[in-house]
């Protein structure tokens, strides 16, 4: 008996042994900490967008001038990134030394203290010129003065039109055309193999939101009102609903459930749709070999009905976790990513029109990039510095940020109400019902700003 | 199964005794009668039971722990974005859960997306399954055609379905019906379950053809020649021969597509998402956890999933092994 037991706890505090030493060998493998003073090897995580591969393509300028840091990219889908990022960053796990952010997020981020302010290091630094960033842009990334992000590329939203087609039916557009002359025209233009007007129905907050939103605001209505009362069924809200809908049915896209930013870029750049409201970073594929519309685009702003501009305001930013231990390498990197070096390096190695645009003032200065956008980048300026994220409607907004509301649950609020409106596409559910339910959500976020 | 049993039948095996080991004798209560082992034979099982530990622990880590978390994490109010209002929430979540409304109606939706597709497809894979069983020129590449769309990865069959079928515009299937006079139809907006099942159903009828395919290839031929000798056409000998042979094959099909089909995510995600009766049970968890980023309330959904899923498979489960012990008996 005695030796069995002596066996016994031999065996046992072997396994335990083994037990720790497996332990230990996994978290020596996710650990691997690096020092400051040698090698410093970085992690990227970034949204899958042309833009992003061109800066891949083109990080090797930046390992070459800086020889002890390299860069590794992890490249992802939209939505993935937003989660694997949003994991690491909201349970500390400093997998990523550099993020890409949207315009979205930034400010939630930052006043979770998630992100290195990087307002001290900008304006220390003489060559970046901060000051180039474009102001809306630079605003809706600013909370209580502090830079959380620098932008990439930012984009605002425009009325593509057909101009052809407009020709050919002796119709003109007005440089800020109104909603409803714009619902005239799409009525107008539209026949059985071309829509008179693509817009966006997929439901997803990014996805049919982007758009809606900016048709409420412009109606006057808004998700809250200045103290956090929902006003999701108010009579404005509901009218540009209306509209938005019976304008697809009517005249739009067929299956609008189907379509998101992709599908009508599908759509119009065949030549199978008369107009297309949709952001402004749509112009370079339109204009590109690949389109059949390339050349005959026209650009206006955004249609309007009680507002002067209805532009929405997106970018994709890097930022710097506070969990990296490589800040500032990170910054390094960041600052040459998104400098007026960069942009000319671009147009430079693999043409202008390539340039990730609505970022820096001076990029809407550079007569190469004129040259190779003249049909959209003077407007595309102009939307961009007229936008207001602070007050993008009528009324008055507790938040910053246009065609979304810049609290957590918004992207939640703004799914399930965008998956009810796809029944209004259907004809199974009424704008009302919808937007009744939408309130009751709404509320619930409201309060927990209050 | 005691470990002593483990031992005695060892031991059997180990004297050479063919097949199944000797009975072992019992006493006139009925009760069995315990072999006496040696010192060394009880040290030796001891040592092997011991042995057997570090694998019984690392199950219960590897099973049990991600459960358990699941578990304490549904009894948090934990919203990703917000980290400082982390704490104990009580049943606040499974409240949640029961009075949202989400829940009922994602349950209905996967029963009637997970229910239609099962029993198209097996009605589907019945049929091809019946032709591809005669003998035909080609019968090989035929085979490996039409089984084709279950080894397609579940996105990418999800893409094209959207893409090149269904598509308003350019979709083969409007163009198909169009020359048939109907006007094109939207799909994803005015038919969401039904796309769904569709696609669903073009995946799994492979699957279901397979399995059946195999039952009618083990029916004697003898049998249905003496069936029609007998005056059977073919009618009455499908169904009454071929049909009752064929109830099991049905039965596990059923059962192991039904798995399969409770965790259905690509289409949705991709085609409706979750719009119009189309939000199953998989995929109100991951609105939960990656759009709503309620860490809470996903847990205490896939917390009642959980429950539900161990109910509806032990029932399954029993199911699946009376079909074996009923053709056990029978042969």
């Amino acid at each position: 008996m005695k030796s069995y037991s002596v066996k016994k706890r031999m065996l046992l505090s072997a396994v335990a042994f083994s037990s720790v030493g497996v332990l230990l060998a996994g978290c020596s493998g996710a650990g691997g900490a690096a020092t400051e003073d040698g090698p410093v090897s970085l992690t990227l995580a970034t949204v899958n967008n042309p833009q992003m591969k061109d800066m891949e393509e083109l990080k090797g300028a930046f390992e070459e001038a800086h020889p002890d840091i390299t860069v590794n990219f992890v490249s992802m889908e939209e939505n993935d990134l937003r989660d694997a990022v949003t994991k690491d960053v909201a349970t500390q796990g400093g997998q990523y030394d550099i993020v890409t952010v949207g315009s979205y997020e930034v400010p939630i981020w930052g006043q979770n203290d998630w992100l290195v302010d990087l307002g001290p290091l900008a304006e220390a630094d003489t060559a970046y010129n901060v000051d180039d960033l474009l102001p809306p842009v630079r605003e809706a990334l600013t909370v209580d003065d502090s830079l959380y992000a620098v932008p990439f590329y930012g984009e605002s939203s425009f009325l593509m039109y057909n101009q052809e087609m407009f020709a050919a039916a002796g119709l003109s557009m007005p440089t800020n055309p109104t909603w409803d002359e714009v619902a005239g025209f799409a009525r107008t233009l539209k026949t059985d193999d071309v829509a008179g007007i693509c817009l966006r129905g997929k439901p997803g907050w990014g996805e049919l939101f982007a758009p809606l939103t900016t048709v409420v605001q412009t109606f006057g209505g808004g998700w809250f009102d200045e103290d956090w009362n929902a006003t999701v069924n108010s009579p404005e809200f509901t009218e540009a609903v209306t509209f938005y809908t019976d304008l697809v049915k009517d005249a739009g896209e067929a299956d609008p459930v189907s379509t998101g930013f992709t599908e009508c870029l599908n759509l119009f750049s065949q030549g199978n749709a008369a107009m297309w409201y949709d952001a402004t970073s749509a112009a370079g594929p339109l204009e590109a070999d690949t389109s059949a519309v390339a050349g005959k685009v026209g650009y206006v702003h955004a249609p309007v009905k009680e507002t002067d501009e209805a532009g929405w305001l997106w970018a994709w930013n890097l930022a710097i976790p506070n969990t990296s231990t490589k800040q500032d390498a990170a910054w390094e990197f960041v600052s040459w990513a998104t400098s007026t070096e960069y942009i000319d390096l671009v147009g430079t190695t693999l043409g202008w029109e390539r340039v990730p645009p609505g970022s820096r003032t001076s990029t809407y200065e550079n007569p190469d990039y004129l040259e190779a956008a003249a049909a959209f980048a003077p407007i595309t300026k102009d939307i961009m510095l007229a936008v207001n994220p602070t007050q993008p409607g009528v009324n008055p907004q507790p938040w910053v940020g246009i065609q979304y509301v810049t609290v957590p649950e918004f992207q939640d609020l703004g799914n399930q109400v965008s998956q009810n409106i796809a029944d209004v596409f259907a004809g199974r559910d009424t704008v009302e019902n919808v937007l009744d339910k939408g309130q009751e959500l709404a509320t619930t976020v409201g309060d927990a700003q209050k | 199964m005691t470990a002593t049993d483990v031992t005695a039948t060892a031991e059997a095996t180990r004297q050479g005794a063919p097949g199944l080991p000797p009975r072992e004798p019992r006493s006139e209560f009925g009760r069995r009668h315990k072999p006496e082992l040696s010192a060394g034979q009880k040290q030796a099982l001891r040592l092997a039971r011991t042995l057997v530990w570090p694998a019984i622990v690392v199950a219960i880590l590897v099973t049990q722990i991600p459960f358990l978390v699941t578990i304490y994490y549904s009894f948090q109010n934990w919203n990703l974005m917000r980290p400082g209002s982390r704490g104990f929430a009580g049943f606040d979540n499974y409240i949640t859960v029961f009075t949202g409304g989400a829940f009922l109606q994602s349950l209905s939706a996967t029963v009637v997306i997970t229910g239609s597709s099962i029993v198209l497809s097996v009605l589907f894979g019945l049929g091809i399954a019946l032709l591809l069983n005669r003998t035909f020129v080609g019968q090989g590449l035929a085979r490996t055609l039409v089984i084709t769309p279950f080894l397609m990865m579940p996105a990418a069959a999800a893409l094209i379905w959207k893409w090149s079928m269904l598509d308003a515009n350019v979709g083969m299937v409007n163009w198909g019906l169009s020359v048939l006079g109907v006007d094109p139809v939207q799909w994803n907006t005015d038919f969401p379950a039904l796309t769904v099942i569709m696609v669903l159903t073009w995946q799994y009828t492979p699957f279901m053809m397979l399995i059946l395919l195999a039952g009618l290839q083990s029916q004697s031929k003898e049998t249905l020649e003496a069936a029609s000798v007998d005056g059977a056409g073919p009618i009455r000998s499908f169904l009454y021969m071929t049909l009752p042979h064929l109830r099991q094959y049905i039965e596990l099909a059923v059962l192991l597509g039904g798995i399969m089909l409770l965790q259905v995510f690509d289409p949705i995600a991709i085609m409706t998402r979750g719009t119009g009766g189309t939000k199953t049970l998989s995929y109100l968890l991951y609105e939960r956890a990656f759009v709503g980023l309620e860490i809470g309330e996903a847990a205490a959904y896939g917390v009642i999933t959980v429950l539900l899923t161990i109910i509806v498979a032990s029932v399954a489960l029993r199911l699946l092994f009376k079909i074996f012990s009923t053709e056990g008996a029978k042969s």
